[in-house]
């Protein structure tokens, strides 16, 4: 229950009744669940006999340096059967600490099933390269493609964090991410000026997420209808909009000047981490920037405070003179114009020119990224980065050719997402409680 | 909050108030006590589902029924279609360009902007009902007619799915997942349909049996879940979709199910034995298919009002504390109704692949499953609304190519005001205001404060 | 340096729609008081402080401080003017620190708005150690006891530099000794010039603390009252009539025991044993009340015996079967009917019809259902004898029974529960939240259903019910049975097995091993038996 997005109601129907007075007999930690520990040691098992006994026996190639960097590292030669190997007895390993801990009663340290995620991503690449036909590919190409297509993600995840840390459910985060790429388009190709048309998405996710807030905050719409309703209602209006306006005159009202990736002399040129964090374009960098400024928000300053009070328990916070629906109305708004940012990635910085359902159901995979993230802006932003990298290496192993279907590559997030919520991955972790919003109608 | 609204404060503390008097009172408080019923528990959000429709319909209660078409929802829901229509208009007018020059000297003759305004407007949706109920240039009766047999079978998918949503919805689940139940039901159905080479009848029947098993599955699946882990069905079922989705693809890409010589993910076409008939000759398209969709409709209808499960799934979406306190089984009312709006959701692939697509593409699914969430909202998860929105989306849907090909107005511009009218109905205060219909001025700000504090304080 | 403050409400009128809440109330605080405003359940109360802390707006009248007319927008403004709130449902963010929830809304900053929890902590230690308090500002507020609690929620208001602290039925949730404390802390504050404005319905709380009492009815102040006037007296001023205080019943004819619990344990998710070996027994014809301070394992166990707990272990036993691992549906049909603590929540579909309420747990039974098919005309034609049988005010059986008053709510439950041949009725807070009307005739419909021989097992948190209706008592404390004395004991052995000391006096059936002893059914009390394990294990938890 307690990794869901509805559950979070902890003051609602019983504020006082037998809520308040069952901390007076419940003063036990949390209980520790046998999910984890299983879950892992099946995963562990997974990676032992299909990365592990069953991989291919060729060596797997992976290039760390690019042409332009500063110094040239060798590219990384593994055995794809011998790597397999390795990382799944680790996996095996840790699987068997999370058991060991489970039975003296203590729950897995977060670090546990994060590491175990990392290691587990690492024995399946091995094994996807070495499985190819051409078993090489650039390690830094991947993960550094993969940092950019987790952009939109990331912002998307942090508009949902915004929202939801506040108390209210972001289903319409695509269709910010669409109306803020259609805006940037649009302004940015009729004012020759993308940086205005940057501005021009923020205020377009914005008001898609003034929407969201009318209905579900002044009127008490259900707030998962609105949030559907209004990507339905954003996906209809830039289609309309697109098909009579930017289609009859293309060159006035689509072809955006892109933004530009910034390359940071010196910083970019080292290997790997040069281009994740030194080689954005600016919307990547105010990437890195946003997830900072959310997450020190929320967890430092007075602004924070009350956002998560309202979050949590709305009522209180009113008889402590916030004003709830206020709080809530400008927070879903900047989750909004959040959102808009990281839809003009579409067409600033990705395609210079805006199509029709152009953010292609990446604002779902935000609400996801939200959820494995733990309503935590660190949290979306890693898991935004492992949705990413599935992205791309759906993509990449479509080049290389290799025996898994790009469908399943694809599909990955999904999953992911599905035993996240079923709380199958990493319940242990933290106080879950901490990081569920309080949702009314 | 203890003390403040209604219920409790009903006089009967008297030692024996005169009965009048207390039905007076009740009759008073309906509306405050109209929201808190609305919320009840706070388990069923207000506004996909009327709080006066939640309870079965018993016989006795028809009195209110006329009174509430013109106070209530039923005017509200037409005075929302209106308003969406006037929204689309304005958009469509937005970008004719007959309105652009005449705006040009709006201010020296506005008349001649608002008749473009109109103009532009009127010809789009004369085209749309040309396009979706009846067109006087065709050739015979038959012709003319022609449109009305195109929304029907549209429509099919759409009702058949929007039913799956609102029976969710009735029992408090956001089923979000037609469109995945479409696709499963899709990909199961059709490949009953051209892989197995069976007799006629029994390969129709085994084809429906197929794409609602597997449809049934899917929500099922979703159901079973949230029933045991208590995830929320809404991530559930949209993750769901996309799964679906995926799958699809890839096994449109295997042999098993791509058509032999075809390098596009499109399967076999489906044997004659295994397509719904068209009820109405073959000039139309339209199939079996609705004829099943009335009899859904018939069926949900009974399950809700009549049947005990229907009185389950009621009162687990109403108040799952109760219904379980009750002795109703709260996990399996939930995966059971997952799986009968999966089933639902599955006639709707069966009439995409046996009805009118008669292959199967990674398109089967349209935009059917989400349409279907707009048709139960608008349909207010009653089953026979459902239906009817099921026919004013698909009259939209069938409207709109014709529309497009006679003004070049782009289809999208049904989904402008299908979403519109969703919003509009969900909100009656907004849509009373627009149209000055609101009864007393309440300050905004306290209406929505009176609504929290039922919403959160119903237990008190 | 201490500023104190007069507060006066001048015919303050509050109407939700056509609802009178307060009617033209006044009343005056007079500087460093404890005013005392004492009214049943749903006389309008807590109404009235809600709308003196601006969470509502009054529709007609004034509130005055210090003579001069205030008006509030909103709690912030009433915080301003010097008055603070603790509400009977605390408003504490379980998740946040104390320091985090006193700060809350009055946050200390650094530069560019970033906390500053060092200050508040200092200002928490400073009021904790004032009024020994003993609480720790970086301790997670859903891991404090509620009496600490609450202690935060004092601490916030005076953090504000309350001047008129309001507490809204502040008891209820207080187990007597913590009630003692509490009264003390109030004595304190007010020495130390904070005027109280102290909301209650227990008249010997009310008696003990108050300066001044003002006694409010149905939305209107009926009187003013001297804490000196007898307790019947006040009594009858808050319910306006005279009140019996007692129940007039036969004493009970005890048949065979048909319902016995034995070693029931119940686990919470959290590890906790909320219900720790408990065993007793009721006998056909008569009413055992499990009294105790709420949170005690009350809810766990009416939950145990229904089936809705997981982790069980144990025995119940109902006329011979066992009930552990069955489920809630077989439990109702081995022939208990429960009526839950919380109708709203577990008794009720608020937006179903009456009529359908009335058959929520018989919907698949004959007459109702054949097969799945359901007949509304029987369950109308059920409706209709119900209403009348039980006196349930309804415009009609098909009025959604959300809409019905507390009252009758409870009535319609109760008449649904009643409505079939029962082995055993279990209610739980029969009368919460009830007023004084539907109190007498429930309470007689309780009784009715013990004289026809059922096993009745009432669980009540407020100790004049238990009194009233008991033929035997068991207090339940932490989840253990301290002990089962008979009807008759005194309050204040009572209160004390409430706070987990075992009585001098007892009968000691309860104690052996296999749950009763059947020669002991005496109703007189034993004087002078040892006191058993089991009961020397509460009393460590005092």
């Amino acid at each position: 229950m307690s990794t869901t997005v509805s559950s979070p109601r902890p003051g609602s129907p019983k504020p006082g009744g037998a809520g308040a007075a069952a901390p007076a007999t419940v003063l036990a930690a949390k209980p520790v669940s046998w999910k984890t520990p299983v879950l892992l040691a099946v995963f562990a098992l997974v990676s032992l006999v299909f990365f592990g006994f069953l991989a291919p026996r060729q060596t797997a190639s992976f290039g760390i340096s690019t042409g332009g960097d500063f110094f040239q590292l060798p590219a990384l030669e593994i055995n794809a059967f011998a790597g397999g190997i390795v990382l799944s007895v680790l996996l095996v390993a840790l699987a068997g600490y999370a058991v060991f801990l489970k039975t003296k009663g203590q729950p897995a340290p977060g670090w546990l099933p994060v590491t175990f995620i990392v290691i587990f991503v690492a024995a399946f690449l091995i094994w996807v390269v070495g499985g190819a036909r051409t078993p090489a590919i650039s390690l830094a190409g991947l993960i550094a493609g993969s940092v950019t297509l987790a952009v939109p993600l990331v912002f998307g995840s942090l508009s949902g964090v915004l929202c939801e840390r506040v108390g209210v459910v972001n289903i319409a985060i695509e269709g910010q991410l669409l109306g803020g790429a259609f805006t940037a388009a649009i302004v940015a190709s009729m004012t020759k000026n993308a940086f205005i048309g940057l501005l021009a998405a923020a205020i377009a996710g914005a008001v898609v997420s003034m929407v969201l807030a009318l209905f579900s905050i002044k009127y008490l719409v259900n707030q998962i209808i609105v949030g559907v309703v209004l990507n339905v209602l954003v996906s209809g209006v830039t289609g309309f909009l697109f098909s009579t306006v930017m289609q009859a005159n293309k060159a006035q009202f689509n072809s955006p000047p892109g933004l530009d990736v910034i390359d940071i002399p010196v910083l970019s040129s080292i290997p790997i981490i040069g281009p994740i964090l030194f080689r954005q374009s600016l919307v990547g960098y105010l990437m890195y920037v946003a997830v900072a400024v959310v997450w020190v928000g929320l967890f430092k300053t007075r602004w924070g405070l009350r956002v998560r009070a309202v979050g949590e328990h709305p009522q209180a916070a009113d008889t402590l003179g916030i004003n709830v629906n206020a709080t809530r109305f400008w927070n879903v708004t900047l989750g909004g114009a959040v959102a808009g940012i990281g839809g003009s990635f579409f067409t600033l910085v990705a395609i210079d020119s805006f199509t029709k359902e152009i953010s292609g159901g990446r604002g779902f995979i935000a609400l996801a990224a939200l959820i494995f993230g733990r309503w935590n802006p660190v949290g979306a932003f890693f898991a935004a980065l492992l949705f990413g990298f599935a992205d791309n290496l759906q993509s990449i192993v479509t080049i290389i050719g290799t025996p898994v279907p790009s469908q399943f590559m694809a599909m990955l997030p999904y999953l992911v997402t599905v035993l996240a919520v079923a709380g199958l991955v990493g319940k242990s972790r933290g106080p879950a409680a901490s990081g569920i919003p309080y949702v009314k109608g | 909050m203890p003390d403040q609204q209604s219920p409790e404060h009903t006089p009967d503390a008297q030692p024996a108030p005169p009965p009048h008097d207390s039905q007076e009172t009740a009759a008073g408080e309906q509306t405050a006590a109209a929201v808190a019923v609305d919320t009840a528990g706070g388990a069923m959000q207000p506004s996909a589902v009327p709080g006066t429709a939640q309870s079965g319909q018993l016989p006795g209660d028809s009195g209110t029924v006329l009174r509430r078409i013109f106070t209530g929802s039923g005017m509200v829901s037409v005075l929302a279609v209106l308003l969406a229509l006037i929204l689309g208009g304005l958009l469509i007018a937005s970008t004719d360009k007959q309105v652009a020059s005449t705006a040009g000297y709006f201010f020296a003759r506005p008349t001649d902007m608002l008749a473009a305004v109109w103009n532009a407007a009127t010809r789009s949706y004369i085209a749309l009902f040309q396009g979706s109920v009846f067109n006087p240039r065709g050739n015979g009766l038959a012709a003319q007619f022609a449109p009305l047999m195109e929304t029907l079978t549209i429509a099919t998918p759409l009702i058949t799915a929007g039913l799956g949503v609102a029976l969710a919805f009735r029992a408090g689940l956001f089923n979000i997942g037609a469109q995945g139940q479409i696709i499963v039901a899709g990909i199961l159905a059709a490949w009953v349909g051209f892989a197995l080479h069976l007799p006629v009848g029994l390969h129709l029947l085994l084809v429906l049996v197929a794409g609602i098993v597997g449809g049934a599955l899917w929500g099922g699946l979703a159901g079973l879940l949230k029933a045991r882990t208590g995830a929320h069905e809404v991530i559930l079922t949209i993750m769901f979709n996309y799964i679906a989705l995926y799958f699809l693809r890839y096994l449109l890409n295997t042999p098993a199910f791509q058509r032999p010589g075809e390098s596009n993910p499109i399967s076999p076409i489906l044997d004659p034995s295994a397509v719904y008939p068209q009820i109405l000759g073959s000039q139309y398209r339209l199939h079996l298919g609705f004829i099943l969709a009335i009899g859904a409709t018939v069926l949900v209808w009974w399950l809700l009002n009549r049947s005990t499960v229907g009185f389950e799934f009621r009162a687990v979406g109403a108040n799952p504390k109760a219904a379980q306190t009750a002795g109703i089984n709260v996990s399996r009312s939930t995966i059971l109704v997952m799986a009968i709006a999966g089933g639902l959701a599955g006639m709707s692939g069966v009439a995409q692949v046996a009805g009118t697509e008669k292959v199967l593409t990674d398109g089967v699914a349209a935009t059917y499953g989400f349409d279907a969430i707009t048709v139960a909202l608008l349909g207010r998860s009653t089953p026979w609304g459902t239906f009817a929105a099921g026919l004013l989306f698909g009259a939209f849907r069938a409207g709109a190519v014709q529309m497009q090909i006679q003004t070049g107005t782009p289809i999208d511009i049904v989904l402008v005001v299908q979403s519109l009218i969703v919003l509009f109905i969900a909100a009656p205060p907004l849509v009373r205001a627009v149209f000055g219909l609101n009864p007393r001025r309440r300050k905004p700000a306290r209406a929505a404060k009176s609504g929290q504090a039922a919403t959160t304080g119903g237990a008190a | 340096m201490v500023r104190v403050l007069k507060l006066e409400l001048r015919g303050i009128t509050k109407r939700f729609g056509t609802l009178l809440a307060n009617d033209h109330i006044d009343v005056v605080v007079e500087p460093g008081q404890i005013h005392c405003l004492l009214g049943e359940n749903g006389a309008g109360k807590s109404t009235l402080m809600n709308v003196l802390y601006g969470l509502y707006e009054p529709t007609e009248g004034d509130i005055l401080i210090d003579d001069k007319p205030v008006a509030f927008r909103g709690p912030g403004d009433a915080m301003a003017a010097g008055i603070g709130m603790v509400h009977q449902h605390f408003m504490l963010v379980p998740v946040f620190t104390v320091a985090e929830n006193v700060a809350l809304g009055a946050e200390p900053t650094k530069a560019a708005g970033f906390l500053n929890l060092d200050q508040t902590r200092q200002r928490i230690k400073e009021i904790s150690d004032q009024y020994g308090f003993n609480v720790d500002p970086d301790a997670l507020v859903e891991d404090l006891p509620v009496g600490v609690q609450q202690r935060v929620e004092i601490i916030k208001a005076l953090v504000r530099d309350a001047r008129v602290l309001i507490l809204d039925e502040p008891t209820a949730v207080l187990t007597p000794q913590e009630t003692d404390e509490l009264l003390d802390i109030m004595r304190q504050l007010k020495s130390r010039g904070t005027s109280i404005v102290f909301i209650s319905h227990k008249l010997r709380e009310v008696k003990a603390v108050s300066d001044t009492i003002t006694v409010i009815r149905r939305g209107k102040v009926v009187g003013t009252a001297d804490p000196a006037a007898s307790t019947t007296e006040l009594a009858s001023m808050m319910v306006g009539r005279a009140v019996s205080l007692t129940l007039d019943k036969a004493p009970a004819q005890p048949k065979e025991t048909t319902f016995e619990v034995r070693d029931l344990t119940v686990v919470a998710p959290n590890g906790q044993h909320v219900v720790d070996h408990l065993s007793f027994h009721i006998r056909r014809g008569e009413i055992l009340a499990i009294a105790g301070v709420q949170g005690n394992g009350q809810t766990e166990l009416t939950e145990a015996i229904l089936g809705l707990q997981e982790r069980v272990t144990g025995s119940i036993v109902l006329d011979g079967k066992e009930l552990v691992g069955r489920s809630v549906k077989e439990v109702l049909e081995a022939g208990v009917g429960f009526v839950p603590e919380d109708r709203k929540v577990d008794g009720l579909v608020g937006t179903f019809s009456v009529a359908e309420n009335l058959v929520l747990d018989l919907y698949d039974k004959p007459p109702f259902a054949k097969g799945i098919s359901m007949s509304p005309a029987k369950v109308m034609e059920n409706a209709k004898q119900r209403i009348g049988e039980f006196d349930v005010r309804t415009p009609s059986a098909a009025a959604a029974a959300g809409t019905l008053s507390g009252g009758n709510q409870q009535k319609l439950v109760m008449a649904r529960e009643l409505s079939r041949p029962l082995r055993l009725f279990i209610a739980s807070q029969p009368t919460r939240g009830v007023d004084v009307g539907s109190i007498e005739f429930l309470h007689r419909r309780i009784v009715a259903e013990r004289d026809q021989g059922t096993p009745v097992m009432i669980i009540s948190t407020e100790l004049d019910e238990v009194m009233e209706l008991a033929d035997r008592i068991a207090v339940l404390y932490k989840g253990k049975l301290v002990g089962t004395v008979p009807a008759g004991t005194s309050r204040d052995v009572l209160g004390l097995m409430m706070a987990g000391i075992p009585p001098e006096e007892h009968t000691p059936e309860e104690q052996t091993p296999d749950g009763h002893s059947p020669v002991h059914h005496a109703q007189t009390p034993q004087a002078g038996t040892p006191a058993p394990a089991s009961n020397a294990e509460g009393a460590d938890h005092a």
